[in-house]
C-alpha cells in the first residue's frame, strides 16, 4: 500500500519536473519578443476599439505609438482626446503636441420644411442601400438620405436623428471624432471639425455641387455657390468649388461676416452667445478679431 | 423534354398583358434629350456643342475607352445644350438636349422596308459597323455588342445563344419583335454566327411564348441559314440570365467569376440581332427601340408596345400612351424583378428602356420585416446556388473573408430571395451591397 503511494508521487513528480523542462525550452524557443511598453500604452488608452485612430484597435494602436515614438506625430487617439495622448506620452517618455479637439458636423440643412420630398423611399431603410440605387427622395441628390446609417455607425451614442427635420443631430458633449460616421455616410456629408474657441463654429451646411438655381430649387436652404461670403471673409477662409462654398477652419476667425452674407442661410455658426441687449453683442465678435489679427499679421 | 437551367429559380406569375398590343411608332417630340451614358462602361464624350446641326444618325459622342460606345442623334435639328439632366435615378448625368427641326436623316442609313439577306464575308467590316453604329447589348446590362463578339485570344465560342426567353413579368417587347421581326432577328444571328466563326446559333424562347417560338421556327427555316435552331425552354425566372440560360442550353456552368466565353458561349438578346441587322445590312445606327407600357392598373386599350427613339423624355412616352394612372403607385423601368423604379419621369429613353410599368400600392407594399427561421427557401430559389440567408448574416457584420468563400460575388441581383422569403427580409438590398464590397477588394488583391 504504501509503496504505491511512494511510487505514485514518484512518478507525477518526475513528470511534472520533465513536462516543466518541455515547457520551459517551448517557451523560450518560440517566444514572441514585445516591447512592454505595448502594454502600459495599452493600460492608459480608453479601450472603446473604435478604429477611429485609424488602426484595427486599441491594441493595434498601442504597438503604432511605441513603434513611431519618439514621433507621435501621426498617432492621434479621438476618443482620449489630448488628456489620453499625453499619457501615453509619458509612458512613453516623449513629448507629444497638443491638437485641436474636433467634433463631426452634419453639412446639410435639407429639412423637411427646406427639401420638399419628390418621391417616397419604400425599400430597405439604409443610406448605403438607398444610395446605391437613387440620388434620394428629395430634389437635391446630394443631401441627406435620413435613413441614419450614421446612427448606426456611432459606437458613443452621440448622434440620433431629430424626427422633426428628418437629419441627423450631434451630440457634442459625446462625440469623440472618431470619424465612424464620416466613413458611414455614402453621402460624404459629415465632417470632423475643429471645436474651435469656446466650442464656436462657423461652417457652410451644404455639399450640393448642383449650379445656384437647380441647388435652389430643390432645397431652400442650398449653398448656391454666389461666391459672396468668400468675398467679404477678411482671412481668405472660404473657398468657392463645384457651385459649393467651403470655410477652412484652420483659418476662420469666426467673425460671422460671413452668416449675414449668405443669402441662403446656408452658412450656419453655432454655440455663439445669443445675443439680445445689443451693447453686450460687441465683446463677443471683438476678442475673436483681436488675436485674429495678431495671427494674420505674424502670418505676413 | 423541355430545358431549364438546374437549380433554383421561381415561377412569378408571367402577366403578359400587352402580348397582343401591336408596335407602334411613337411621334417625335418638339425636343430631345440624349443621355451619353447609355451603355455599360465609360460614358461617351460628346462630339457636338450648342448651335450645331445635327442628322438623324450622326455621330454625338464618341467612346471613351474600350468598353464604350457611339451615340448617335435620334432626330435632326439644333444642339441646344450639352450639358448635366438627372437621369431616371436622380444623378447627373451629361446629356446633349436637340430642338428637333423636319426628319432629315444623315447619308448612307437604308430606310427602305427590303429585307437584306446576303451576308457580307468581310468579318472585320461587320465589326466595325457594329461598333460604328453603337450596337449595345438590350438584353438589360447594355454591353457593347462588338465587344462581346471578339473572343479573347485562344477563346472560340462553341455555341452563340440568343435570348428570347424575356423571362422578366409585364414585359413584351421582345415578344412583339420576334413576333413581327423575325426574320431580321435571324439574320442578325446569321451575321453574329458568321462574325463568331460559324458557330452553331440557338434562339431560347420560354414555353409561354408559342406564337414566337412558330414565328422564329418559321423564319428559320425559310431563310435557310444552316446552324441556326429554335429551343424551347421550359417557364421559369431568371432564364433570361446569361449564366442559367447557357445552363439551360448547353447544359455548361460558367465558374465563379468566369465569363460565358470561358465555356464557349456567346449570349445576345433577340432585340440586340435585331439592331446588329440593321446596323450591319442597313447602316442604320442604334436609336430606336421598343418599351412595353404596361401595368394592371391600365385598362386594356392603354397597353403599348412602342419603338421610341432615344431621348425622348418618359414623361412624354406616358403622356402618349394615354398619362399615368391614378392608381400607380410605383412606375418601373425594365421589369419588375431586375427594373429600377424611376425617380424621376423626366428623364429620358436611352437605348435599353424596355418598360414603363406601373404598379399599384398593393403591388409595391413590403412587408414587415421578422426574424429568419432558417426555412431555406432562399437558397432553394437561388439560381447560382448560393445561400442567402447566410450571406446576409455575414454582410450584416461585416465579415468580408466569409462572403467571399461562401461566393457573393456570384450573385447575378435577380432577386429570387427576397421575392421567396417568408420573413420579408431584404435579402437582395444587403447581399448587392456586401457583393459589391467584395469584388472591390478581389479587383483590388489583383491590382497588387
Amino acid at each position: 500500500m504504501t509503496t504505491t503511494i511512494i511510487w505514485t508521487i514518484a512518478i507525477l513528480t518526475v513528470l511534472g519536473a520533465l513536462l516543466a523542462v518541455v515547457l520551459y525550452i517551448v517557451a523560450e524557443k518560440f517566444k514572441v519578443e514585445e516591447d512592454p511598453r505595448i502594454d502600459e500604452v495599452e493600460k492608459v488608452l480608453p479601450g472603446a476599439n473604435c478604429g477611429g485612430c485609424g488602426q484595427a484597435g486599441c491594441r493595434a494602436f498601442a504597438q503604432f505609438c511605441v513603434e513611431s515614438s519618439p514621433n507621435l506625430d501621426k498617432c492621434f487617439c479621438p476618443v482620449g482626446g489630448n488628456d489620453g495622448m499625453q499619457k501615453v506620452a509619458a509612458v512613453l517618455g516623449v513629448e507629444v503636441a497638443a491638437k485641436e479637439p474636433q467634433v463631426a458636423v452634419v453639412r446639410c440643412n435639407g429639412t423637411c420644411e427646406n427639401r420638399p420630398r419628390t418621391n417616397e423611399y419604400g425599400g430597405y431603410q439604409s443610406c448605403r442601400v438607398k444610395a446605391t440605387l437613387y440620388s434620394g427622395d428629395t430634389g437635391c441628390s446630394f443631401g441627406c438620405l435620413g435613413c441614419g446609417d450614421c446612427v448606426a455607425a456611432c459606437q458613443f451614442g452621440a448622434i440620433s436623428m431629430d424626427p422633426a427635420t428628418g437629419l441627423p443631430v450631434v451630440d457634442e458633449e459625446k462625440c469623440t471624432a472618431c470619424g465612424a460616421c464620416v466613413k458611414a455616410c455614402p453621402k460624404n456629408i459629415i465632417e470632423l471639425r475643429n471645436k474651435g474657441r469656446r466650442n464656436m463654429r462657423v461652417f457652410v451646411s451644404c455639399v450640393n455641387k448642383d449650379k445656384g438655381a437647380v441647388a435652389r430649387k430643390a432645397c431652400k436652404a442650398a449653398c448656391i455657390g454666389c461666391s459672396k461670403c468668400a468675398k467679404v471673409c477678411p482671412f481668405e477662409a472660404i473657398t468657392v468649388e463645384n457651385n459649393v462654398a467651403y470655410i477652412d477652419f484652420t483659418k476662420c476667425k469666426l467673425c460671422k461676416k460671413c452668416v449675414a452674407e449668405c443669402p441662403t442661410g446656408a452658412i450656419h455658426a453655432v454655440n455663439f452667445p445669443v445675443v439680445k441687449p445689443k451693447p453686450e453683442a460687441a465683446p463677443a465678435p471683438k476678442p475673436a478679431e483681436a488675436p485674429a489679427a495678431e495671427t494674420v499679421k505674424k502670418e505676413e | 423534354m423541355m430545358k431549364t437551367f438546374s437549380i433554383g429559380g421561381i415561377h412569378p406569375s408571367d402577366s403578359k398583358i400587352s402580348k397582343d398590343c401591336k408596335i407602334e411608332v411613337l411621334p417625335v417630340p418638339s425636343k430631345v434629350f440624349i443621355s451619353v451614358a447609355q451603355h455599360l462602361g465609360a460614358p461617351a464624350t460628346p462630339v457636338v456643342k450648342a448651335g450645331d446641326q445635327v442628322k438623324v444618325g450622326q455621330i454625338i459622342a464618341e467612346p471613351a475607352g474600350f468598353i464604350s460606345a457611339y451615340v448617335h442623334s435620334s432626330v435632326s435639328g439644333t444642339v441646344k445644350s450639352v450639358g448635366p439632366r438627372k437621369d431616371l435615378a436622380g444623378n447627373n448625368v451629361t446629356h446633349i438636349e436637340i430642338d428637333v427641326e423636319g426628319d432629315e436623316w444623315a447619308e448612307g442609313i437604308d430606310l427602305t422596308d427590303t429585307l437584306v439577306t446576303e451576308i457580307p464575308s468581310d468579318n472585320k467590316a461587320i465589326l466595325e459597323k457594329i461598333k460604328m453604329n453603337g450596337v449595345v447589348g438590350l438584353g438589360g446590362a447594355t454591353f457593347p455588342a462588338h465587344v462581346k463578339l471578339c473572343p479573347p485570344p485562344g477563346k472560340k465560342a462553341d455555341c452563340l445563344i440568343l435570348n428570347g426567353a424575356e423571362c422578366e413579368p409585364y414585359l413584351t417587347s421582345d415578344y412583339r419583335i420576334m413576333l413581327e421581326r423575325s426574320k431580321e432577328i435571324v439574320i442578325g444571328a446569321a451575321i453574329m454566327k458568321q462574325v463568331l466563326g460559324g458557330c452553331p446559333a440557338v434562339i431560347g424562347i420560354e414555353e409561354n411564348k408559342p406564337e414566337a417560338i412558330k414565328a422564329m421556327s418559321a423564319a428559320v427555316a425559310e431563310l435557310g441559314y444552316p446552324g441556326i435552331s429554335v429551343m424551347t425552354l421550359k417557364k421559369k425566372y431568371p432564364q433570361g440570365g446569361e449564366k442559367q440560360l447557357i445552363d439551360a442550353v448547353m447544359g455548361r456552368q460558367v465558374k465563379s467569376m468566369g465569363l460565358p466565353i470561358d465555356v464557349g458561349a456567346v449570349v445576345q438578346n433577340v432585340a440586340t440581332s435585331l439592331a446588329v441587322y440593321e446596323a450591319v445590312q442597313k447602316n442604320m445606327p442604334l436609336i430606336t427601340n421598343v418599351l412595353t407600357v404596361t401595368g394592371d392598373c391600365l385598362p386594356m386599350d392603354k397597353q403599348h408596345n412602342y419603338k421610341f427613339r432615344i431621348g425622348m423624355p418618359l414623361s412624354y412616352v406616358a403622356e402618349v400612351a394615354g398619362g399615368v394612372p391614378k392608381e400607380a403607385a410605383k412606375i418601373i423601368s425594365g421589369g419588375p424583378m431586375m427594373g429600377k423604379a424611376i425617380a424621376n419621369l423626366d428623364a429620358t429613353t436611352v437605348k435599353g428602356s424596355s418598360s414603363l410599368l406601373y404598379l399599384t400600392a398593393e403591388q409595391t407594399v413590403r412587408g414587415v420585416e421578422s426574424a429568419c427561421i432558417r426555412c431555406g427557401k432562399c437558397a432553394e430559389a437561388c439560381p447560382m446556388g448560393l445561400e442567402p440567408f447566410l450571406l446576409q448574416k455575414y454582410a450584416r457584420n461585416n465579415m468580408m473573408d466569409e462572403l467571399e468563400e461562401n461566393a457573393v460575388q456570384d450573385c447575378i441581383e435577380c432577386g429570387c430571395c427576397l421575392y421567396s422569403c417568408p420573413a420579408n427580409i431584404p435579402l437582395l438590398d444587403i447581399i448587392r451591397l456586401a457583393k459589391g464590397d467584395v469584388i472591390r477588394i478581389i479587383r483590388g488583391r489583383g491590382q497588387k
